[in-house]
């Protein structure tokens, strides 16, 4: 066993005992691209192993192999030296292997201890479950009341949910995947201490991330994965966030972010005295919202999910009216009572949070998907009759002006990679030549050299008068291109916070709700409305 | 060791043309061994079926004059079901047609106005596009289920149709049968082939054909249709109102419908029976499925329903049991559609999963 993968000697923690978990050879072959290509790793006990890679480099697919969730094509999965067959996420649990996914899987509308007792799979353990939840929120840092209601948790006590209900199972092995993504700055911090302590008592811990600096902080060891294959594995400590980052994407880390301030000009995009009704039971209402965003300038929002945030896109976007038609301003026009359409007529862009379905009709081709929101403002038609000449030639500009990997435009949408898509989506938006584009998760799942590019094609828009809205959940991401910083929570806008003025540490606390937020309303409109 | 099916890519061309020749011979076999096995010349009867129809002018004629309503309403709700809006009552649209058609005609009875068989049309068409204009505006308003709305309007269609031939419609000389007077020559559609049924109203089905594909190839209305069946969300952010989908879609099947019921009583029937349509209005549904949606398509599928419905009568002619004839029509349509899976999915064979996963 030993003779395959000889335990590196090189570890920093001197950590020689064998490996708990070992994976070896696995190989997973989807319709068009092979997710896995012999994938090999092990991670022993009492050790956190980072898995590195950018999105598609096979992590998930890994992950799902290890939890039973997809049959491999070829592999093997040892435990403590034994080859087990793990058929399904039933054996995997069995074999003391637990999985907090980055997508929660709970139902709103029940307790915590209900969701809980839900994912057991043994009923004898159902028995004092509350207290066992308080026991296991105490040991690790979880404090979570197991009676409160999971819709009225914040999206990090959702986590403490799914890693509590992974503990009661108390596995050997604990794999979490990408669970920093949906957290702030200070509860990044807790969940740092909850996995040093699972670390502590002895346990397997693989924790999955593309953020180097996380890893830096926290892991042992760190396998990376690209194209699905794996390019090594390092001790963390004798490795940089350049060292990282090179063998992560297989170049020089490019330069992201806006690098330059911008220069504020006239509001182009506003929203003032904004109220929407939530689009479903468990959203957010808009109350009140108030919001400016300047032509040459990037207003960042940030804000913990949940917090108002679809709404907000729907109101400014057009896909839901507001009451009154002053509540969006477009270039000064009232614009709350008009559609997208009238709205992009005018000179809005948008970039949804959602590429395929929504940012594109994932079997048209490109050409089509160029002129689905083109077409309003570029002139693509003679009357109701669509130049497919046009349509064509302007889909071949923003493929060649965005450098989106591609054979021709008449390619299907869901043939394109994540990041190439959105390269398309956010050229499409550019060359439609908007006064203001509002850009929802601009590089969620997007690839570091498509992420630079995107960063770079806003900047330059921005630096033409434009104004760009910018929603993210990353804040770095926010931190290196935004000019200011606004923090959504609970339905409302804080004013914006100058990039200069702007912490990591700050906007943590505004997202929380620990600190008060400072909206741009006047009291008087407050009390207006109240009356 | 067993089989699977695994996605493609990209449709298989091979298999986009080959799926329905092989949909035919396995149908063909499977009626030769059937019609051998009740004990009748297997050879005779596939001739009634596919070739006797077909093999004479008239019994050329008599094939398009059963394939045009199917094709013409295979058309319009083609437009449709490509958005996901459900027009399951195209029959309903049709009887209303032919009630439009059939009252101009019976208003202008032994006027002598030239070309009265256009106004009818027109007429039918008109009365077609009201009634699909109920469930469009109920889905419209009050968000109810088109399919359901459209399919119930069909009764009543039925119901009005057979109070007015029993009423304020019925032939005054007609000793109380529940029929209409018999048109004047002025509103009956003029021959395009003399010496057969068929009627100038077919030169309607290539103009509707070109039509549709340019509608929904070309227009910014149809691509607005097809955005709206591959990606609805898409449709909204692009800001495309779905409303006016609903509109578009229901309007055109409904003149399309009303244009069918009205040529079906100013072409071949010639005055208003209580029973204008043998289903033309449902199996429309099948042609448009069984063309995939294409203009194209939904013409042949159409030419082949109307051949197979003949076949149909003409095999029972043989004493062939009417069950049997429907049986053999029912196997075609399984084939075809099942043969469907091969152009979106090819066949692998793959080893048991456990043992490869070890291995």
């Amino acid at each position: 066993m030993n003779a395959r993968i000889p335990p590196s000697s090189d570890d920093a923690k001197g950590n020689t005992r064998p490996a708990r978990l070992r994976v070896s050879g696995v190989s997973k072959q989807y319709p068009g691209c092979l997710a896995n290509d012999d994938v090999s790793l092990d991670v022993r006990a009492g050790e956190i192993l980072a898995l590195l890679g950018e999105n598609g480099a096979g992590k998930s697919t890994l992950i799902k192999v290890i939890y039973g969730l997809v049959a491999p094509d070829s592999g093997m999965i040892e435990i403590d030296g034994k080859a087990r067959a793990i058929t399904s996420p039933a054996a995997a649990r069995a074999a003391g292997i637990g999985v907090v996914f980055q997508h929660f899987s709970l139902f709103e509308s029940l307790t915590v201890a209900e969701n809980i007792a839900l994912g057991l799979d043994d009923a004898a353990r159902r028995r004092d479950l509350p207290r066992r939840i308080r026991d296991i929120g105490e040991r690790y840092g979880l404090v979570i009341d197991p009676d409160r209601v999971v819709a009225d948790l914040s999206v990090g006590e959702q986590q403490r949910v799914e890693i509590v209900r992974v503990l009661l199972q108390d596995p050997s092995i604990l794999i979490f995947d990408e669970p920093t993504s949906v957290l702030t700055p200070q509860a990044i911090l807790g969940l740092f201490e909850t996995l040093n302590q699972l670390r502590r008592e002895g346990r397997a811990v693989i924790f999955i991330s593309h953020k180097l600096e996380e890893i830096r902080t926290l892991c042992d060891r760190a396998t990376v994965l690209r194209g699905g294959r794996v390019v090594g594995t390092v001790p963390v400590a004798g490795a940089s966030v350049n060292d990282l980052a090179r063998m992560m994407i297989g170049q020089e880390m490019p330069a992201l972010g806006a690098g330059s301030a911008g220069q504020g000009g006239p509001v182009q995009l506003a929203a003032h005295n904004l109220s929407l009704e939530p689009a479903n039971p468990h959203g957010t209402a808009l109350d009140r919202l108030e919001m400016r965003a300047r032509g040459g300038e990037i207003l960042g929002i940030a804000g913990i999910a949940g917090n108002g945030q679809e709404e907000l896109l729907a109101a400014l976007s057009g896909e839901r009216l507001t009451r009154t038609a002053g509540a969006v301003t477009l270039a000064g026009q009232a614009v709350g009572r008009l559609g997208p359409g009238a709205r992009r007529k005018l000179g809005l862009g948008f970039v949804p949070g959602e590429r395929l379905g929504r940012g594109a009709v994932p079997p048209m081709s490109l050409a089509e998907n160029g002129f689905l929101t083109a077409h309003w403002r570029v002139p693509l038609t003679w009357r109701w009759v669509i130049s497919t000449r046009k349509r064509n030639a302007f889909a071949d500009r923003v493929i060649d002006e965005f450098r989106v990997a591609t054979r021709s435009q008449s390619t299907a949408a869901q043939a394109l990679s994540g990041g190439n898509l959105q390269r398309f989506i956010v050229g499409r938006e550019i060359l439609s030549d908007p006064r203001a584009l509002v850009v929802a998760y601009p590089t969620w799942g997007v690839d570091v050299a498509a992420v630079a590019a995107i960063h770079a094609a806003l900047v330059a828009l921005r630096d033409k008068g434009a104004a760009v809205v910018v929603m993210s959940e990353d804040l770095d991401e926010l931190l290196s291109l935004s000019d200011c910083v606004a923090v959504l929570y609970r339905g409302q806008l804080s004013a914006p916070i100058p990039r200069d003025q702007c912490t990591r540490e700050n906007l943590g606390l505004l997202m929380s709700g620990a600190a008060p937020l400072d909206t741009a309303r006047t009291p008087a409109q407050g009390d207006v409305d109240a009356a | 060791m067993r089989l699977r099916l695994v996605p493609r890519l990209k449709p298989s061309p091979v298999a986009l043309y080959g799926a329905p020749v092989l949909a035919i011979a396995l149908t063909v076999t499977f009626g030769f061994f059937l019609f051998l096995g009740i004990g009748r010349d297997p050879w005779a009867a596939l001739y009634a079926y596919f070739i006797a129809p077909v093999n004479s002018a008239f019994g050329l004629s008599e094939w398009l004059l059963a394939a045009l309503p199917l094709a013409l309403i295979g058309l319009g709700l083609a437009v449709g079901f490509r958005a996901n809006i459900w027009n399951i009552g195209a029959e309903g649209q049709l009887v209303l047609g032919a009630i439009g058609g059939g009252a101009v005609a019976l208003a202008l009875w032994r006027e002598d106005v030239p070309g009265t068989f256009v106004l009818v049309c027109v007429a039918g068409a008109l009365a077609g596009m009201a009634w699909a204009a109920i469930p469009a505006l109920l889905r419209t308003k009050f968000n109810a289920n088109e399919i359901l709305t459209s399919l119930m309007l069909i009764y009543v269609a039925d119901q009005l149709l057979g109070w007015l031939v029993h009423g304020a419609l019925r032939n005054p000389q007609g000793f109380g049968f529940p029929e209409s007077r018999l048109f004047s020559p002025e509103a009956v559609m003029p021959l395009l082939w003399p010496g057969t049924r068929l009627h100038i109203g077919w030169l309607a089905l290539p103009v509707a054909a070109l039509a549709v594909w340019f509608l929904m190839n070309h227009m910014v209305a149809g691509f607005r249709l097809r955005v709206g069946g591959d990606a609805a969300n898409a449709a909204t952010y692009a800001g495309f109102s779905r409303s006016r989908m609903v509109w578009l879609s229901f309007l055109l099947t409904g003149g399309l419908a009303g244009l069918v019921g009205a040529m079906e009583v100013a072409g071949p029937v010639g005055q208003l029976l209580p029973k204008i349509s043998p289903g033309y209005g449902f199996a429309a549904i099948i042609v448009a499925f069984l063309g995939r949606l294409n203009p194209v398509g939904v013409v042949l599928a159409a030419h082949l329903l109307a051949l197979i419905l003949i076949g149909g009568e003409n095999v029972q002619m043989l004493g062939v049991p009417v069950a049997v004839a429907q049986l053999f029509q029912g196997v075609l349509l399984v084939t075809l559609l099942a043969s469907d899976v091969l152009v979106r999915y090819r066949v692998v064979r793959v080893g048991r999963l456990g043992e490869r996963a070890r291995g």
